[in-house]
């Protein structure tokens, strides 16, 4: 069913965002490899542990723009992600059971690209079902513990009195970090290295869809939030080599969405598996014993 | 299939039929020279707005360059044609009255013949039929700037090679300037700080059957493809200074609040339509011929294809613009836009926030409706 293309408007319950919080530089995270194993994708097992982590999401402060806040990210459990980006061949195979709209990039060992977070989403149910375990997007928090420090702050200096210096630090930022490669073509598996959580091609050239929505919360003058949050799910927030905010129907973001700004070159995405609850483990013992 | 001994016998038929204007004598013209070096697009070479100096006989020397460039961030292979080796060729700058006497050099490296036609040139359709050379020649030619205004120059060998020459990217603009410089609808003098310019080219680059953009080795190879291609009029690409996002992130153009800028448009095969988002054309040559008063206070003005037009703005606040061909499927979609960075202090009665988006107040049409809790 096709859902209305703008807002999808969902309340949320007010939350206390805390101000800035001095944290010390977090180690990389214990972490182990699980390999890949029939339709299993291979994932990395992260440890819990925090990370100061600057919000996603539209701030005022006292009515005026304002910075995103620090929070800290606390993950409680082993946080589980693929190791890599979903490839063409995977994606493919989503594709050939009439689970997943076709698309013609990747391949066996190249991530598949030009997909939108509904195609991401789509896999992520039909990769759930085929192993009987819950795969889904990760949160923009999951995300960036996973990313470690190829997390990118997106803080830029905000005058209240003067939006044109945040677009014109913004636009600095971006134009500098693009990577020096002529072209944007996806790479294969591993191009971009590993970080030291053991994650392959984080914040490469492709930008990786979670499941964060776009929010806007309104600060008060000592930075708790006034009001209810308004989130945009019909947005949804998109990482790599800077944070950015995609409409959740859109595969190719190259055209950018605004009109001045440096656009994600590719869009793909990586998935974090849910720890088993009873009922998921029950359905994948059901499964492996027809299989 | 095209190769370059039929290049060039075509090219040898052509210039013997064009040998006797050669002979007349040009006269003597006691002028002083002065030497231009040619500066890459989106700049141009310093020059004198207003000039107090006597007309002269300028010269300049472009050397035509066949090479493959990549003309978009997918990597996307192009055999370009090229004027100085950038799309578009560099701009000239004269004042009227002065002459300008071009060498123009076709190296042995190309494959085929080429010349150049100025538009704001007399005679010898613009100087095309005296300046068709082989790879390995070069000519020199002169003519008098005695109007006013920018003009696209161009190479137009002959039949089917003009089009293709062109949106290949040969192409490239003059601008003759008053003596006395710009001037408004009243008389009054215009000075610009700055000045841009920004070529526009539409291209034609064949797909194979399952979409992709095909390459080829050489540029006579993509001839017969191109072709089939350009004759549906519709491009692939439309490009300022010869690839999607030219002149924009770190190559975006910059200027500061209070700064005036003259932007020069070129589109030598199409129409265009600029717009400067956030900011307006306050002095608009649009034509590009500055015997005419320009237009002011336009939002989007139009360059017709084949021609340069001019627009002045003094930037008034700080921020990012978008300078765009105003078909916006053209300007986000194929290419054909661009980006300024300003500097400056942010002007509040121009314009201001008068209150950050927030949620519309309850009880309000279209208020968000409280989540009613499951129980």
């Amino acid at each position: 069913m096709l859902l209305a293309s703008n807002l999808k408007m969902i309340l949320l319950a007010a939350v206390g965002f805390a101000g800035p919080i001095a944290m010390m530089a977090t180690p990389p995270q214990a972490h182990r490899d699980i390999a890949a194993h029939d339709d299993r994708p291979a994932l990395i097992e992260l440890a819990p542990g925090t990370m100061r982590y600057r919000l996603a999401g539209d701030f005022t402060r006292n009515g005026k723009p304002a910075e995103a806040p620090f929070a800290e990210i606390k993950i409680k459990q082993p946080l589980v992600i693929m190791k890599h980006q979903v490839t063409g061949a995977d994606y493919r195979r989503c594709v050939d059971d009439g689970a997943c709209r076709a698309t013609s990039t990747g391949s066996a060992d190249r991530p598949v690209v030009q997909v939108s977070w509904r195609d991401a989403d789509a896999y992520a149910a039909w990769l759930s079902r085929k192993t009987g375990e819950t795969y889904r997007l990760p949160t923009d928090e999951e995300w960036a513990y996973a990313a470690g420090s190829r997390w990118q702050d997106d803080g830029l200096p905000v005058d209240g009195d003067d939006p044109a210096q945040r677009w014109l630090a913004r636009y600095e930022r971006e134009s500098n970090q693009k990577s020096a490669e002529a072209d944007s073509e996806p790479r294969p598996v591993g191009a971009f290295g590993a970080n030291e959580n053991g994650l392959l091609d984080v914040a490469g050239n492709v930008w990786e869809w979670t499941n964060t929505c776009f929010v806007r919360t309104a600060l008060d003058e000592s930075g708790a939030a006034v009001g209810t949050p308004i989130a945009n799910c019909g947005v949804r927030v998109v990482e790599g080599q800077h944070r950015a905010y995609v409409t959740d129907f859109i595969r190719d973001a190259r055209a950018g969405g605004c009109a001045a700004g440096v656009p994600p070159a590719n869009l793909g995405f990586r998935l974090v598996r849910q720890p088993a609850t009873f009922m998921s483990a029950l359905t994948g013992f059901v499964l492996a014993i027809r299989n | 299939m095209l190769n370059r001994r039929h290049a060039m016998m075509g090219a040898a038929v052509a210039a013997l039929v064009l040998a006797t204007p050669a002979l007349a004598q040009s006269p003597d013209l006691k002028l002083p020279r002065q030497k231009i070096e040619l500066v890459a697009p989106p700049f141009v070479h310093p020059h004198e707005q207003a000039t107090k100096q006597t007309p002269k006989i300028i010269e300049f020397r472009m050397e035509i360059v066949e090479k493959e460039i990549v003309i978009d961030e997918q990597g996307t292979k192009f055999q370009a044609m090229t004027f100085n080796g950038s799309m578009p060729g560099p701009m000239m700058v004269v004042h009227q009255g002065d002459y300008v006497e071009l060498t123009l050099v076709n190296p042995e490296t190309n494959t085929m013949p080429h010349n150049i036609d100025f538009h704001a040139a007399t005679g010898a359709l613009g100087g095309g039929a005296l300046t068709l050379i082989n790879p390995g020649e070069q000519v020199v030619l002169r003519w008098k700037a005695d109007r006013t205004g920018t003009f696209v120059y161009h190479c137009a060998p002959e039949g089917s090679m003009i089009p293709w020459h062109v949106v290949s990217g040969m192409h490239g603009t003059v601008m003759v300037l008053p003596r006395e410089g710009l001037k408004d609808g009243a008389g009054k003098a215009l000075r610009y700080d700055r000045i841009y310019y920004i070529g526009e080219h539409d291209l034609y680059v064949p797909r194979d059957e399952k979409g992709k953009y095909k390459t080829y080795e050489t540029v006579g190879e993509s001839y017969a493809d191109t072709m089939e291609t350009m004759r549906k009029l519709i491009p692939t690409h439309v490009v300022f200074n010869g690839k999607v996002g030219a002149l924009t992130g770190k190559n975006a153009m910059t200027a500061n609040v209070g700064e005036t800028v003259l932007i020069v448009h070129s589109q030598a095969n199409r129409d265009s339509r600029p717009h400067l988002i956030g900011g307006h054309g306050d002095h608009v040559w649009e034509t590009g011929k500055f015997a005419n008063k320009p237009e002011t206070d336009l939002e989007t003005w139009f360059i017709r294809g084949g021609s340069a037009g001019a627009a002045l703005y003094t930037f008034k606040q700080p921020g990012i613009y978008a300078y765009v061909n105003h078909n916006l499927i053209e300007a986000v979609e194929l290419g054909a836009a661009a980006h300024f960075k300003v500097d400056g202090k942010w002007n509040d009665d121009l314009m201001t926030q008068v209150k950050a988006p927030g949620p519309i107040p309850p009880k309000v049409q279209g208020a968000l409706q409280p989540l009613v809790k499951a129980n």
